[in-house]
């Protein structure tokens, strides 16, 4: 079959081409299943053990259905993107896709468009369950909006640190110390409230994101927006310094 | 067909922790013409591709791609890059890479007559990881025109291919250089270089150090010789 090869490149509009890096990076960390177990299997799990089993341990679950959606972002935002960004690096993938249309920008929104999607999908399936097992949130406006800023601040932090482990480092390196930060942040605030620390640790897990998007969302403490937003500039700028294209 | 450059490199120079990686680089490449980079490993060939494509910034030197600066929107529209080694995800069937591909440009290649083309429909849902190198080039290769570019930088798009597979990536190759796409190749196979090369640039440490089309260089000895004589041996 003959193909008309002659040149006539010329880019699609800007949206579309966001919007089809987006569902592709999406669709591709949905049908990963070592991500669907960090993104759903485990926190699943949790909100069951917490449920029957966390009065016994002095978590309530009305602290650790919150809790669970902290985790949520962590996981996809922080450990997925930055182990997928890795192998990315890796695979060349990014060095063919700069020289695209999309460019370097376009795969920066793109990367974080199907990650929120992601993401939020998650919290939307995990807050379901959640409810289904009794959890009653908090009604209290303020709570509420001092939630979905942490959240979406939590989401951006996550990315810069994310982006700037996965840009620099070889992505074995990457793998290994994104599940153990993932490990580390469920026990630094994500999981076990601020206030279960020894007073002496607890203004540091605060100022951790993961402790003030853990507190964000069980609490609704102002202040995690605050450090939350001081992560997001820092890990985004930093990223923005470090992040390199090829391995 | 126009036949005005459209890459043009000055005096580009990239070093990385002190070491020149290119030094001096001049090369020109016209719509129609395969132009060769041939090069022992660590000569700057892939470095040379990367400054055209906006990832890495030259220290010195400048580079002109359809009268736009690497990296910028216009360029990116009309180069074609098929990358040295993967380039793809590696749980993407192919299928799905070229039709996203396909979706960054506003009239690109049917994805359907592409893979027919290439030979990629056997393979077609099957995932990246689990292709042949053969079958990985191929896929790249498509990758590379999808968007119907008016500069294709090949890297190496033969490596580590068998006889019939290579004869076929020639064969397409030729066929874009008819259409009026300018090819930049880089390669260290000689034969493929005196094959399908317009011009061949021989590089060595970071310059041309030769150029000429096969005829001119290879008037007293073959084209091994003038790359023995004009290179150092890898740097890798």
């Amino acid at each position: 079959m003959s193909l008309d090869l002659s040149p006539t490149g010329s880019a699609a509009p800007r949206t579309q081409q966001v919007l089809a890096h987006a569902r592709t990076e999406a669709l591709l960390i949905a049908r990963n299943g070592e991500q669907a177990l960090l993104a759903l299997v485990i926190p699943i799990a949790i909100l069951l053990g917490g449920r029957f089993f966390g009065d016994r341990l002095d978590l309530p679950f009305a602290s650790t259905a919150p809790s669970v959606l902290a985790l949520a972002i962590w996981s996809s935002c922080f450990t997925s993107l930055a182990i997928a960004t890795g192998f990315e690096r890796r695979y060349n993938v990014l060095e063919r896709l700069s020289a695209t249309p999309l460019g370097k920008t376009g795969i920066l929104l793109g990367k974080a468009l199907g990650i929120a999607a992601i993401t939020t999908g998650q919290v939307v399936v995990l807050a379901g369950v959640a409810l289904l097992l009794g959890w009653r949130p908090d009604p209290d406006p303020a709570h509420l909006l001092v939630a979905l800023l942490c959240a979406v601040l939590g989401m951006a932090a996550s990315a810069g640190l994310a982006l700037s482990l996965a840009g620099t480092a070889r992505p074995e390196v990457t793998l290994a110390v994104a599940n153990l930060v993932y490990l580390v942040g469920m026990a630094a605030g994500i999981m076990l409230p601020v206030a279960r620390y020894p007073s002496w640790l607890q203004p540091l897990i605060q100022a951790l994101p993961t402790g003030a998007l853990g507190e964000g969302l069980r609490s609704g403490t102002p202040l995690s927006i605050l450090v939350l937003a001081v992560w997001c500039i820092a890990g985004l700028a930093l990223s923005r310094k470090v992040f390199s294209w090829t391995s | 067909m126009q036949t005005s450059p459209v890459l043009v490199a000055r005096d580009v120079r990239v070093s990385f922790g002190g070491v020149p990686a290119l030094d001096g680089l001049d090369l020109v490449a016209a719509p129609g013409r395969i132009t060769a980079l041939l090069g022992p490993n660590g000569a700057g060939k892939t470095t040379f591709i990367r400054c055209c494509t906006g990832l890495v910034a030259p220290e010195a030197g400048s580079i002109d791609l359809f009268g736009s600066p690497p990296g910028s929107a216009t360029a990116r529209a009309r180069v074609g890059l098929m990358p040295q080694s993967t380039g793809a995800w590696s749980g993407i069937t192919p299928g799905h890479l070229l039709r996203y591909l396909a979706r960054l440009y506003a009239d690109p290649q049917p994805v359907a007559e592409l893979v027919s083309r290439l030979g990629i429909g056997p393979f077609e849902n099957t995932p990246y990881r689990r292709l042949s190198g053969g079958q990985q080039q191929a896929v790249n290769l498509a990758g590379a025109l999808v968007g119907r570019p008016g500069l294709v930088f090949l890297d190496e798009p033969t490596a580590g291919l068998d006889v019939r597979a290579k004869r076929n990536t020639w064969a397409l190759v030729s066929e874009v250089r008819a259409a009026g796409v300018a090819i930049v190749l880089t390669t260290h196979d000689m034969h493929e270089a005196a094959t399908l090369a317009d011009e061949v640039n021989i590089v060595d440490r970071g310059a041309v150090t030769a150029k000429g089309t096969v005829a001119e260089l290879t008037r007293d000895v073959d084209l091994e010789e003038v790359f023995l004589a004009n290179t150092t041996g890898d740097r890798a």
